[in-house]
């Protein structure tokens, strides 16, 4: 037998060697711990992720928009999925799971809970959410843990047809009416902060980063995504010509990056700790949706069993 | 709404394996919960093949599957490591008919 400290060394060997881990593989309680945590809260992101953009689905303007917009929304409930099934592979119930979300145990992304106030929201959502997501995914995409990187690059596959047609509303908008690049403009002006907190709080505020970055679930610092987002959006901003809401916002020569101004941490903390505009919103709503799903949930079972007698006594 | 029976039970985990073209592997996309064979394939449609492409499909109940455990890999796969004459490159061929060889496969 192993003792804990030589089994501790042996499984970051293995991490350090480029080795990736699967589910049945030896792993500190620790590990197992801190995934469970970022793969549930990341499944119910994007669980949450649907109610914001489902609410437009009825008022979307345009036939091709409707359809552009359930697709979406029937993806983002297929990622939620596909996480949940990379967290069980981890131990822990899908039941069990539901119940931290419902209980608001657990957290989601802080971005859910401002709300969708205008249709320039939902082009926002996919430019700016779905694009800080896309930079995020892409390197969970390469972590050490089997399961959760191969979620990921499902969801990378996905994820850019979101993007994109986010970015193509929100560039239709820029060029007609005034009064509609006026709604893209203010609806920039509500997303784009709450959006660059999505990465998490800066690398010496981040007390989870160092260990996860060890283990290689991390690859790269919040800080480093972060600043990758704000290059590749800006130049998308000055393309259909929309002001980033950033005075301090400027070109570092020496670097080639963006340099973007101070982030409001204590709005960010607020809004984590239940004070944003709409989480309470957000759970009663999946709260209500759940419960309106039982019977579903129960008709199926009881159809199965039915099934399952009858077979039985046919073949008795 | 009937009180007595809210808890939501556990259905069963299907593992979901999907075939891209004919000819090829079914590989193991992931899982899914259902309550019967034929609705686990029904989601499995809706959570592994929502785009192409997909030429067929597998689901299995996760329960069925048996597995090796990482801790007795080792041993267990051992036997196919010590026998090197299972492998071409242990046979020595004289040179003129390694090249006769090469003629013919190149």
């Amino acid at each position: 037998m192993h003792d804990e400290t030589q089994q501790l060394e042996a499984f970051q060997a293995r991490i350090d060697a480029g080795e990736k881990i699967e589910p049945k593989d030896w792993m500190p309680d620790n590990y197992r711990r801190q995934l469970i945590r970022m793969i549930s809260q990341h499944a119910h992101s994007e669980v949450v992720g649907m109610l914001p953009e489902g609410n437009w689905i009825t008022r979307a303007p345009s036939l091709r928009r409707k359809m552009i917009l359930l697709a979406k929304v029937q993806d983002e409930a297929g990622h939620g999925l596909y996480l949940y099934s990379a967290a069980e592979t981890l131990g822990i119930d899908r039941a069990e799971l539901i119940e931290q979300l419902l209980t608001g145990k657990a957290k989601y992304s802080n971005i859910f809970n401002y709300p969708t106030l205008t249709w320039a929201d939902i082009g926002m959502i996919g430019w700016l959410v779905d694009g800080a997501a896309i930079v995020n995914q892409t390197m969970l995409a390469k972590c050490h843990f089997g399961p959760y990187s191969r979620a990921m690059i499902r969801i990378c596959k996905e994820e850019n047809f979101h993007n994109k047609q986010g970015y193509e509303l929100v560039a239709t908008l820029a060029r007609g009416t005034p009064q509609q690049r006026r709604m893209a403009q203010e609806s920039l002006n509500r997303w784009w902060w709450p959006t660059l907190m999505m990465f998490g709080p800066p690398d010496d505020q981040s007390p989870n980063s160092a260990q996860l970055m060890r283990w290689k679930i991390k690859l790269q610092s919040n800080d480093e995504l972060r600043q990758r987002f704000v290059d590749r959006t800006v130049a998308e901003a000055k393309a259909i010509d929309l002001e980033i809401p950033d005075p301090d916002l400027r070109f570092n020569e020496q670097t080639g990056h963006w340099e973007h101004g101070p982030i409001d941490w204590d709005e960010f903390w607020r809004v984590i700790r239940g004070d944003g505009p709409y989480n309470h919103e957000r759970i009663r709503v999946r709260r209500e949706a759940h419960e309106r799903g039982a019977w579903v949930r129960e008709a199926a079972e009881a159809y199965a069993l039915k099934r399952r007698e009858k077979a039985a006594s046919a073949a008795g | 709404m009937a009180d007595e029976q809210r808890q939501d039970t556990e259905l069963t985990l299907y593992e979901v394996f999907v075939q891209e073209k004919t000819g090829e592997p079914h590989v193991h996309a992931g899982s899914l919960h259902a309550a019967d064979q034929e609705m686990a394939l029904q989601n499995a449609r809706d959570v592994y093949a929502r785009r192409g492409p997909v030429a067929s499909m597998w689901v299995v109940p996760a329960t069925s599957i048996t597995a090796t455990s990482p801790s007795d890999a080792g041993p267990f796969f051992d036997p196919a490591e010590d026998k090197v004459y299972r492998h071409p490159q242990f046979y020595r061929v004289p040179r003129a008919a390694r090249q006769q060889a090469k003629k013919v496969t190149s």
